[in-house]
């Protein structure tokens, strides 16, 4: 099949869905690759890459769009492109479905099959083809490094011959991908990180990445991801005035502010009020990632950065991802060509669209002229449902005190009752038996407790060399047969002479192996 | 040769007659070759340290043989001697010639050896005392040697006494006989490692157990012909041993093995009771207490009970087992590879699957070229893995993989969260975290190797099923796990070149 990328019509996109790297990958599927003339000039790809890699290239979008079976892109179609596209076609971009009715029925129309980048569904399988999550990746990354620039300060803290400086803090609220992103950045930038989410079991993922989890006691059912596919769901009024209480505490203390929380198919929650703006420090930048859907805080501009009165920064831009357009063109490419590895199983160059398949069939949104937005819920659920942990109970110090006298009486009453019935038994035992025998019990318990002590003390390794060495040294039945074998019976000297021969291979058979295996350990 | 000479006076108790004389020598030998043993074994605690340990063992050995050939109780020594050349000969042979992937299998064969000596030694010491006693009813003046001369001057409660040792030691090895060979058979793959039971099952045990009981009074008590009870005695003990064993499953065999390896220092030390040796009391104690710290190492790490392993099979499940969700993802080689050269350390647990596709040369290659770039490659040995006791440990060190980078399970566990990547081998129920999540679990408990908390698990395996014991391992599903299929000998062949 014949697959193009065609140069991106929306002002300030850098990015390109095929990158010269990416296309090696897709003619081993047995695809050809064309571009559109300088689709990848903005983010560092010239023509010239391209033709080295064996692009085709072609001069207009019209002449790409008749030359080709798949046409891909980033940001969702214009009407102008969809309508040069023709029944068969494939086209493969962002396209938002939910918000775009009208472009999902132009595509219906024009009997094309649209793939959805941001339809796929968050399945494990489906990880390395989540433009979603690569390009929030970018995103916190490129938020951390926004806000340094517009900080006066270092991140980092240090004490210098000139003075000391104390190192920025940095608050991270909502720990999607993005957020996580933003909090390793900001961490290896030297920061000291807090991160606040709503789903407590992220909690675990941001310590993981250095950061403080900032926590809210609340006594509601905590929030399970793995209902919404991972996704954050709205909370309740009383959770929301519980977190904002938290939020206008800590605003005075923060540097710089992330915020990244989004709710899937709702306008962006403000969560960073005018009055907590108001209360942080000059010079404080806060960057909005919810900027395109209304903003987390109240003062944020889609697009702009600006100052406010109190000289806090609000940056807004909508366009991380395409301000590192080399960065996320190399991944958005790997998206894609995910993608087309899927719909290409056999790597013959043919595009089987399986509708059974989850990932085709929940990121398709039009196929053989019917809208097929929304999906049927995938057969696999996202994330495991989380189980209700127990909470371990903390002990006072007097429950464990009294913990461990009651373990230790438990000790001491089963040791001198084992002690009491031993001596009951030796006692009957001396009572009956004769005194030669309790001469050799003596030395026989005696040799039972050296055992215990010396064996305890043997490394696990070397488990399997003890196990060859006691077998040899059990030979030591030997000596029975040898003071048998000279019997004035031949019955006798017959079975202590095979005892002997058997005792003898064990002998030689247990230590020669065991010297094999320990010549064997070797130090490194 | 000392030669005693018994007087022919019935009247006179045979205590009181002439005491044996002992050579000083012999019993100071015996002393020093315990003392000998006793640190042979206590040498095992270190690698280094053990090296010594095993010429201790030899030295004790041969100066306990080399004093009963030359103290007052031995006779015929020259055949005793060719004997054991002949028994040399043939173990040095066996002991160079095993591969260590047998090892199971030597030491099940080893152990089923003193077993019968055992029993041998067992039927002399009732064969003699017949002999003794028929010749000293007879009022003939006798001379009397070597075990022969101590039984004659025991006193009828001693001779008692020495009933019970002569069943009990009987009994003992010669369960430890049949025990052993079974389990060889099924270590050796020459039987079906299936656990098997003949209807009736362990009431068939019992009630021969109860035979045993009733024929050891009989015999003490000298009714009839006590030759023919022993044979009955041994015969049942032999069907006990054959059963018992038949009944348990191939990955239960390390609590076999270290159990029948246990039974044979106890019929070592009953026999040293019966012979009056003190040598052989204080070897078979140590023995039979090492074998049996052993099983208990090896029914913890398994969190059964002793009971419960030797009966066989698992216990019933106390309700549904969780739900397994999620599917489990294949990986290729480049895959695999491509993580380990971006990882920094890496884990690799090997289990019987590693044994059984003869893997260790290839794994310990690996780990050399993982290693020279620089990772950190340890591997985590679980209790139970393989088939004996520190079977992994052997294995990896004949591939030469150095053993200080070899963990035991309680070592190493709480360094998953900060590892890269774990390379899981041929084991599955010693890394299934059902045994911690699942109340359900019939493994519910036990301990296990935490390998889900690394942030990448690689399993080799030969395909999909679940491990001996049947259960569903979800780590297999999990979101970090990727599945590594085919021989683990050909994967870890092939993930070698790609390795930079």
């Amino acid at each position: 099949m014949k697959i193009g990328a065609l140069k991106e019509s929306q002002d300030g996109e850098a990015r390109v869905a095929i990158t010269p790297s990416t296309t090696a990958h897709l003619k081993k599927l047995g695809h050809e690759v064309h571009i559109e003339t300088g689709a990848g000039a903005r983010a560092g790809f010239s023509d010239a890459d391209y033709e080295a890699a064996g692009v085709i290239i072609h001069p207009t979008p019209k002449a790409l769009t008749e030359a080709v079976d798949v046409v891909v892109k980033v940001r969702p179609p214009e009407d102008a492109e969809i309508k040069r596209m023709h029944e068969g076609q494939t086209l493969i971009s962002y396209f938002y479905p939910a918000q775009n009715a009208a472009l999902l029925e132009a595509a219906r129309v024009q009997g094309v099959t649209a793939i959805a980048m941001d339809m796929v569904p968050r399945i494990s399988r489906a990880q390395k083809m989540d433009a979603l999550s690569s390009m929030a990746n970018i995103a916190g990354y490129r938020a951390v490094i926004e806000a340094a620039n517009n900080f006066g300060r270092f991140f980092t803290g240090q004490v210098t011959a000139a003075g000391k400086v104390p190192p920025a803090k940095v608050l991270v609220v909502g720990a999607g991908v993005a957020g996580l992103a933003a909090i390793g950045t900001a961490v290896s930038l030297g920061a000291q990180v807090y991160a606040f989410d709503v789903r407590p079991e992220v909690a675990e993922q941001i310590e993981s990445m250095g950061a403080e989890f900032v926590f809210l006691e609340f006594d509601e059912p905590a929030q399970d991801g793995a209902a919404t596919g991972g996704y954050a769901a709205p909370s309740s009024p009383e959770f929301r005035e519980k977190q904002l209480a938290k939020f206008r505490e800590l605003a005075p203390q923060m540097d710089i502010v992330i915020t990244t929380a989004l709710i899937p198919g709702r306008d962006a929650p403000i969560l960073w009020t005018k009055d907590m703006i108001e209360a942080m420090k000059p010079g404080s930048v806060i960057v909005d990632l919810a900027a395109e859907k209304g903003g987390n805080a109240e003062l944020t501009q889609p697009d702009e950065k600006i100052v406010t009165e109190n000289g806090v920064t609000i940056i807004g831009y909508t366009d991380f991802p395409s301000r590192m357009a080399t960065q996320s063109s190399e991944l958005y490419g790997n998206n894609i060509r995910h993608f087309l590895t899927d719909l290409t199983p056999a790597k013959d160059g043919k595009i089987v669209q399986n509708m059974e398949d989850d990932v085709i069939r929940g990121a398709t949104v039009t196929h053989d002229g019917d809208i097929t937005y929304p999906p049927p819920p995938p057969k696999i659920a996202a994330i495991a449902a989380q189980k209700p942990k127990e909470k371990k109970k903390e002990l006072t110090p007097e429950e464990r005190r009294a913990a461990e006298v009651a373990a230790f009486k438990a000790q001491t009453r089963s040791q001198v009752t084992l002690l009491a019935a031993g001596a009951v038994v030796m006692l009957l035992v001396g009572l009956f038996a004769p005194a030669s025998f309790l001469s050799h019990f003596i030395v026989f318990v005696l040799a039972v407790f050296v055992g215990f002590q010396v064996i305890w003390n043997v490394s696990h390794s070397l488990h399997t060399p003890l196990m060859a060495i006691t077998n040899a040294i059990s030979s030591i039945i030997i000596v029975g047969a040898l003071m048998q074998i000279g019997s004035g019976s031949w019955l006798v000297v017959l079975l202590a002479m095979l005892a002997v021969l058997m005792a003898g291979i064990n002998i030689f058979g247990g230590f020669l192996v065991t010297r094999r295996m320990l010549a064997m350990f070797q130090k490194s | 040769m000392e030669q005693v000479v018994v007087i022919s006076d019935p009247a006179v108790p045979a205590h009181l007659m002439a005491a044996l004389p002992e050579f000083g020598f012999t019993t100071a030998a015996y002393v020093v070759a315990a003392v000998l043993f006793i640190l042979s074994l206590g040498g095992l605690s270190g690698q280094e340290s053990a090296k010594r340990a095993v010429w201790y063992g030899i030295a004790g050995m041969t100066l306990a043989v080399v004093a009963t050939l030359l103290g007052p109780g031995s006779g015929n020594w020259l055949l005793s001697l060719v004997m054991i050349a002949i028994g040399g000969a043939i173990g040095w042979v066996v002991a160079k010639r095993v591969q260590m992937t047998e090892m199971p299998q030597l030491v099940a064969a080893m152990h089923s050896l003193v077993g019968l000596a055992a029993v041998f030694v067992g039927f002399n010491a009732q064969f003699e005392l017949g002999r003794v006693t028929r010749l000293l009813r007879n009022n003939a003046a006798q001379t009397f040697e070597g075990f022969a001369a101590v039984l004659a001057h025991k006193t009828p409660p001693e001779i008692a006494m020495l009933k019970i040792e002569v069943a009990l030691g009987i009994f003992i090895g010669a369960v430890t006989f049949t025990g052993s060979v079974v389990a060889y058979g099924k270590l050796a793959g020459k039987i079906d490692g299936k656990p098997r039971k003949l209807p009736g099952g362990h009431l068939l045990n019992a009630g021969a157990l109860a035979l045993v009981v009733l024929f050891t009074i009989l015999y003490c008590a000298g009714v009839g012909p006590g030759t023919f009870w022993l044979l009955l005695i041994t015969a049942l003990a032999f069907f006990i041993g054959w059963h018992l064993i038949m009944g348990i499953g191939g990955a239960d065999m390390p609590v076999v093995v270290s159990m029948l390896n246990s039974y044979s220092g106890w019929a070592a030390a009953m026999i040293g009771f019966t012979l009056g040796n003190d040598l052989l009391i204080v070897v078979g104690a140590l023995v039979g207490s090492s074998g049996a710290i052993l099983s208990y190492i090896m029914c913890k790490a398994m969190n059964r009970n002793f009971v419960s392993v030797i009966l066989g099979g698992f216990g019933g499940t106390t309700g549904p087992a969780a739900e397994i969700e999620g599917e489990q993802i294949a990986i290729d080689a480049e895959g695999v590879a491509a993580a380990l050269n971006e990882a920094d350390s890496v884990i690799i647990v090997p289990g019987y699957g590693m044994a059984v596709a003869q893997a260790q040369g290839p794994v310990s290659e690996l780990t050399r070229k993982l290693r020279a770039a620089g990772k950190e490659v340890r591997f985590a040995i679980h209790p139970v893995a393989g088939r004996l006791p520190g079977h992994m440990n052997v294995l990896l060190a004949e591939a030469k993989v150095p053993y200080d980078i070899v963990m035991e399970m309680d070592e190493i566990n709480e360094d998953f969260p900060n590892t890269d990547v774990v390379i899981v081998i041929g084991s599955n129920d010693i890394v299934n975290p059902a045994a911690q999540e699942d109340p359900n679990s019939p493994i519910a408990g036990m301990p296990v190797l935490e390998v889900w908390k690394a942030k990448n698990v690689f399993v080799s395996k030969r395909g999909q099923g679940t491990g001996y014991s049947g259960i569903e391992n979800p780590l297999f599903y999990k979101e970090n796990t990727r599945m590594f299929y085919g021989d683990a000998k050909d994967s870890v062949n092939a993930l070698l070149p790609l390795i930079e």
